[in-house]
């Protein structure tokens, strides 16, 4: 594996270039970061039992990561701290350089929409969000939060959307792929009732620990393997979403997918429709094809890029799916990172280029 | 948009059922015949999970027969799967709940009574038929002892594994099975449906059949990611694994992030020291049906062009699962020089036993 870093000085011309960034990710350097949110109960739980969650490992994945931190081998902070935790390295790194106008967090840990005790997730979930406005939002105005929610106590979940609701600073709710159970399953909409009442989209970032394995067949060996499992999480549950008729019953409701891919969606819809058109006695509350919900509800962020052998095919590509459901991201600072300068290896037209780098995250979002 | 077919097509996924576990009872031995009877397992509805009788994907309906499940009938199964596409051969693969029982035992008990009724009431009776050797995964060493047991009778072409099995089925626990196929110029036939040992999605369990159904495709991607990952096909380079029913519309993009991931974290898994996309089209293959294809004229074929290779499709009516009507089996972008490979070329290049039996003209060992 390549360790060096490649110097390349964009030209002046790509410099101009404004982007909406819908992934990065900050950072804490401990779970007591999160202290002045949590109470004197709480800040205790960390230090006696910690966190508890469905999985061998409880402060790691048992897949371990490839590189530190999962990170740049550039994005370490000067002042020694974790890639991601640092504001004015950030700053100067990704969102000065990379003409960053909106960049959306995606804070992973900790995540207290996996742990098995609830009221220590939903206590983890709210002091995090305080802790996005705290340390990053409320500290540069380009930053916008994504509410952290407990989604298996979904009247906590829901109380935690309406705390924040109103504040401009948050602009989707933050559920993991991988939640207990499919997420277009009845026991989650409550909180896309509040989510679609307060025009919030729902984010789905790749994570969550639930006890199930990545696959039909167990858990695979290797992390290349487990890392490609993030498609099968978005697959299930945007057929989850689907064939539940969440988006029936939800008509406003958008979901954004975020660092699972595209490349998959037009076979996954064509396989749906096939099937269903046979099947939907079954669902009858599905009464439309269900490649038309997905064409509607369902925007998806670019990294890591999609690589056809002939570049060409990517156009192709994102001829099906749609020129408006993409939407720039960069996974700022791991070490897949997506250089919005060299991102697309075929020409795009200034159109193209300004919808995908910022006009359908600004639309979608409702960004000024 | 219905094509004529070349003559002498080779269909490789048809489905017989077992009729009832007392048709498999000559086919026991002693103790398990007592066994079966004795704890009413023969009175017993083994229907599997992965494939309801009932659901119209199960049984096509005028290829349902008026009494049984679809599949049972012989006599409409030449008719309607061999004389209707004008088929040389057509592949029995045989699904069963022998692989799902908890007991290794068991399971390689059902196994072999499977495999004696297919040889006895299916190959016996129609010289156009071969069959899959069911295997019972929960124990590779069982599983090998079947291989032995029936790897003399060439009209027995393959091994059926199932893509949802107890582990990923590229890890080592598996490699005794490809290694006796390997030796007998088997491939590794791995059918869609699980056992269900895990949840069918990384979210856990979904709520519908068609739900399950269409993560079968899913399942196979994580299959192909494990085979070549685990370097099965490092260790028996002469292998050759069938996908079947698994679709295959999906395989561009699953190449693509295979890929592009491999390239970024490839030290990982040293011993896959070329593209992963080069593997695949070396050794894995897929049936033909069902074709999950895309709407708009021109897509089929971007698609095909973008799979990379002509040699990876192999012909198949799924014969009795409904995935087509009438005689649409083969859609019109699949015309030609590549149709002709995937009806005939690919399936004889991927079998060796059935192109062994076409340059013999027709006979083939048995024992």
């Amino acid at each position: 594996m390549t360790t060096e870093v490649l110097e390349r000085k964009p030209s002046e011309k790509e410099t101009r270039l404004q982007i909406i960034d819908c992934d990065i990710h900050p950072t804490m350097g401990s779970l007591s970061d999160l202290n002045p949110w949590l109470s004197q109960r709480w800040q205790q739980h960390i230090v006696t039992y910690g966190e508890f969650v469905r999985q061998g490992l409880s402060k790691t994945l048992s897949h371990p990561r490839m590189q530190p931190a999962v990170s740049r081998a550039d994005a370490w902070p000067p002042n020694g701290g974790l890639p991601g935790s640092h504001l004015p390295f950030m700053q100067e790194q990704h969102l000065d350089a990379n003409g960053v106008e909106y960049g959306v967090l995606q804070p992973l840990r900790p995540n207290g929409n996996s742990q098995r005790n609830l009221e220590f997730g939903a206590a983890l979930s709210s002091a995090l969000n305080e802790w996005q406005l705290a340390v990053w939002t409320g500290k540069d105005k380009r930053l916008k939060g994504s509410i952290s929610v407990t989604q298996e106590w979904p009247e906590a979940a829901v109380k935690e959307i309406e705390r924040h609701a109103g504040n401009a600073d948050f602009i989707q709710v933050a559920l993991p792929p991988r939640s207990s159970e499919p997420l277009g399953r009845r026991r989650y909409w409550p909180i896309y009732r509040a989510a679609v009442e307060h025009g919030l989209p729902i984010g789905l970032h790749v994570s969550g620990v639930n006890g199930h394995t990545s696959t039909a067949s167990g858990s695979p060996s290797f992390y290349i393997e487990e890392h490609h499992h993030n498609v099968q999480s978005m697959q299930g549950l945007v057929t989850s979403f689907v064939l539940e008729g969440v988006f029936e019953e939800f008509p406003a409701l958008k979901i954004v997918l975020i660092e699972g891919g595209f490349g998959w969606v037009p076979a996954l819809s064509w396989r749906l429709d096939k099937h269903w058109a046979k099947m939907r006695d079954e669902v009858p509350h599905v009464k439309r094809p269900p490649s038309e919900y997905i064409r509607e509800h369902v925007w998806y962020t670019t990294q890591p890029i999609e690589e056809p052998e002939n570049p060409e095919h990517l156009i192709d590509l994102i001829d099906w799916i749609g020129w408006d459901r993409l939407l720039f991201s960069t996974d700022y600072p791991h070490w897949d990172f997506d250089d919005p300068h060299t991102v697309f290896k075929v020409k795009l037209t200034e159109a193209q280029k300004q919808q995908l780098f910022r006009g359908n995250a600004q639309k979608l979002y409702g960004l000024k | 948009m219905t094509l004529p077919l070349p003559q002498g097509a080779i269909d490789c996924d048809v489905h017989p059922s077992v009729p009832s576990t007392k048709a498999l009872l000559p086919y026991f031995d002693e103790y398990w015949r007592e066994a079966i009877i004795g704890r009413g397992i023969d009175r017993l509805n083994l229907d599997i999970t992965s494939y309801p009788p009932g659901a119209p994907l199960s049984g096509r309906a005028d290829w349902r027969p008026k009494q049984g499940n679809p599949g049972s009938d012989i006599e409409l199964m030449r008719r309607q799967a061999l004389d209707a596409f004008g088929s040389r051969f057509a592949i029995l693969n045989c699904l069963h709940a022998a692989q799902i029982f908890h007991s290794e035992d068991m399971g390689a008990a059902f196994c072999r009574a499977i495999n004696d009724w297919l040889a006895k009431e299916w190959l016996e009776r129609e010289p156009r038929f071969r069959a899959s050797i069911v295997v019972p995964t929960q124990s590779p060493e069982l599983a090998v002892e079947e291989i032995e047991r029936r790897a003399g009778d060439h009209r027995f072409v393959q091994v059926l594994m199932l893509a949802g099995d107890e582990m990923p089925l590229g890890r080592r626990h598996y490699w005794p099975i490809y290694r006796a196929a390997e030796r007998h110029g088997l491939p590794i036939g791995i059918h869609a449906g699980s056992l269900y040992r895990h949840a069918p999605t990384p979210g856990g369990w979904p709520s519908y059949y068609l739900e399950d159904y269409v993560s079968y495709a899913g399942g196979f991607e994580s299959t192909l990611l494990s085979l070549v990952a685990e370097g099965v096909f490092v260790k028996f380079p002469r292998l050759k694994v069938v996908f079947i029913e698994s679709g295959f519309t999906w395989l561009p993009a699953c190449l693509w992030r295979f890929e592009k991931t491999w390239r970024g974290v490839r030290s990982e898994i040293p011993w896959v020291d070329r593209p992963p996309a080069q593997i695949v089209r070396d050794h894995i293959r897929f049936t033909l049906q069902p074709i999950d294809e895309p709407p708009h004229p021109g897509q089929l074929e971007l698609v095909l062009e973008q799979m990379g290779s002509d040699k990876l499709l192999l012909f198949s009516t799924d014969y009795p699962h409904w995935q087509f009507d009438g005689d649409a089996v083969l859609p019109r972008p699949l015309s030609g020089a590549l149709a002709r490979k995937i009806l005939i070329d690919n399936p004889l290049d991927t079998y060796p036993r059935l192109a062994e039996t076409v340059a013999t003209g027709g006979k083939e060992r048995v024992q």
